[in-house]
């Protein structure tokens, strides 16, 4: 009785164990779901831990802003930035912009680029809903996206004080994703 | 039939027609973006056939009519005609979107349980079985004193 016997009650427990253990574990999924910081579609970059791509872009016209090239990104940083790929034509981005605004307002430099988008179409976005970028670069084409392996706006990454990219986030930063992430990132690699 | 309308079949000649431009719906892209050398734009092809359109994820860039998926297919062209070969092209992709692009995952630490699992599964499938059969084969255990003495009584009383 005594060594069968117990592994046989053992064996009844597994599968309320098993249950619990997958329960537990879909908990854990929902709940990133709900604060952002798991995404089913989401795709790792190929970037984190390297720098910036080689790249070079022209300003908007209009828009009293530098563009943005590869020397921007280069170490040493005063401190910790974010590269932002917007569109005007971008329904997320209109989600995104207030938490942006907020960076800029708290001193986060945030570079823009500008992926396919019509110049006029851009300078009324930022116009209509405030400018948060220090720098903002022009990417019609979408190669400089492609280098950085930017499959769908808004994206972001997380560069830190000696030019690394630390981390990619692909679609809208909403507050909570704000609160949740960016900042402990941004206390981190201050 | 035929009293309602009164038109007669449709010809054969338009029948021929219409079978014909199914084909057309089958290619993605536009012919202006294809190579003129059918060698290298069948190259490009199999190389796109490889990678993965990562907006609509499940489909290769060649089959995705995604806006990501027609500039990678682009810069693959451009690649192939520039002179670089199949693996670089890849190699261009990969070092940009990373294993993910890749339709066929690649072999290294993190995909490495992916690519066992089929052999996890069946040596683990083979040592179950060889468990079971084994345990049912085995002698069970001699009766104590004890059970051969309940046994004796159980028989008796039967008997009786």
């Amino acid at each position: 009785m005594s060594e069968t016997g117990k592994s046989r009650r053992w064996m009844l427990y597994a599968p309320l164990g098993l249950a619990a253990a997958a329960g537990a574990g879909f908990w854990v999924m929902l709940r990133g779901l709900q604060t952002g910081s798991y995404n089913p579609t989401g795709v790792p970059s190929a970037l984190i831990g390297r720098t910036a791509p080689d790249f070079s872009l022209p300003p908007l016209d209009g828009a009293d802003r530098p563009g943005l090239s590869a020397a921007d990104l280069r170490g040493p940083l005063p401190g910790p930035v974010l590269v932002n790929f917007w569109a005007s034509w971008c329904v997320p981005c209109v989600a995104e912009h207030p938490q942006l605004m907020r960076l800029s307002r708290d001193g986060v430099p945030v570079l823009g680029i500008n992926y396919k988008d019509k110049t006029a179409d851009a300078l009324a976005f930022i116009r209509r809903r405030g400018d948060p970028f220090t720098r903002l670069g022009v990417d019609e084409p979408g190669r400089v996206a492609i280098d950085w392996g930017v499959y769908g706006v808004p994206e972001s990454y997380l560069i830190d004080r000696q030019g690394i990219i630390r981390w990619r986030y692909a679609g809208p930063i909403l507050a909570e994703t704000l609160e949740n992430e960016l900042r402990p990132l941004l206390r981190r690699y201050a | 039939m035929g009293g309602v309308s009164g038109r007669a079949n449709p010809s054969p000649v338009l029948l021929l027609l219409l079978v014909l431009t199914f084909p057309a719906l089958a290619a993605v892209g536009r012919p202006e973006d294809r190579l003129a050398d059918p060698v290298l734009e069948s190259r490009a092809e199999t190389i796109g056939r490889e990678l993965r359109c990562m907006v609509c994820q499940n489909q290769s860039i060649e089959d995705s009519d995604a806006d990501l998926a027609r500039d990678l297919r682009r810069l693959v062209r451009e690649r192939v005609a520039a002179g670089d070969s199949d693996a670089a092209v890849v190699d261009f992709i990969h070092d940009r979107y990373g294993d993910y692009v890749l339709l066929k995952p690649p072999f290294n630490a993190v995909t490495a349980l992916l690519w066992a699992m089929p052999i996890i599964a069946l040596g683990g499938g083979l040592i179950a079985i060889f468990a079971r059969r084994r345990r049912s084969a085995a002698e069970p255990a001699p009766l104590t004193e004890a059970e051969r003495r309940r046994l004796a009584e159980l028989e008796r009383d039967g008997a009786a």
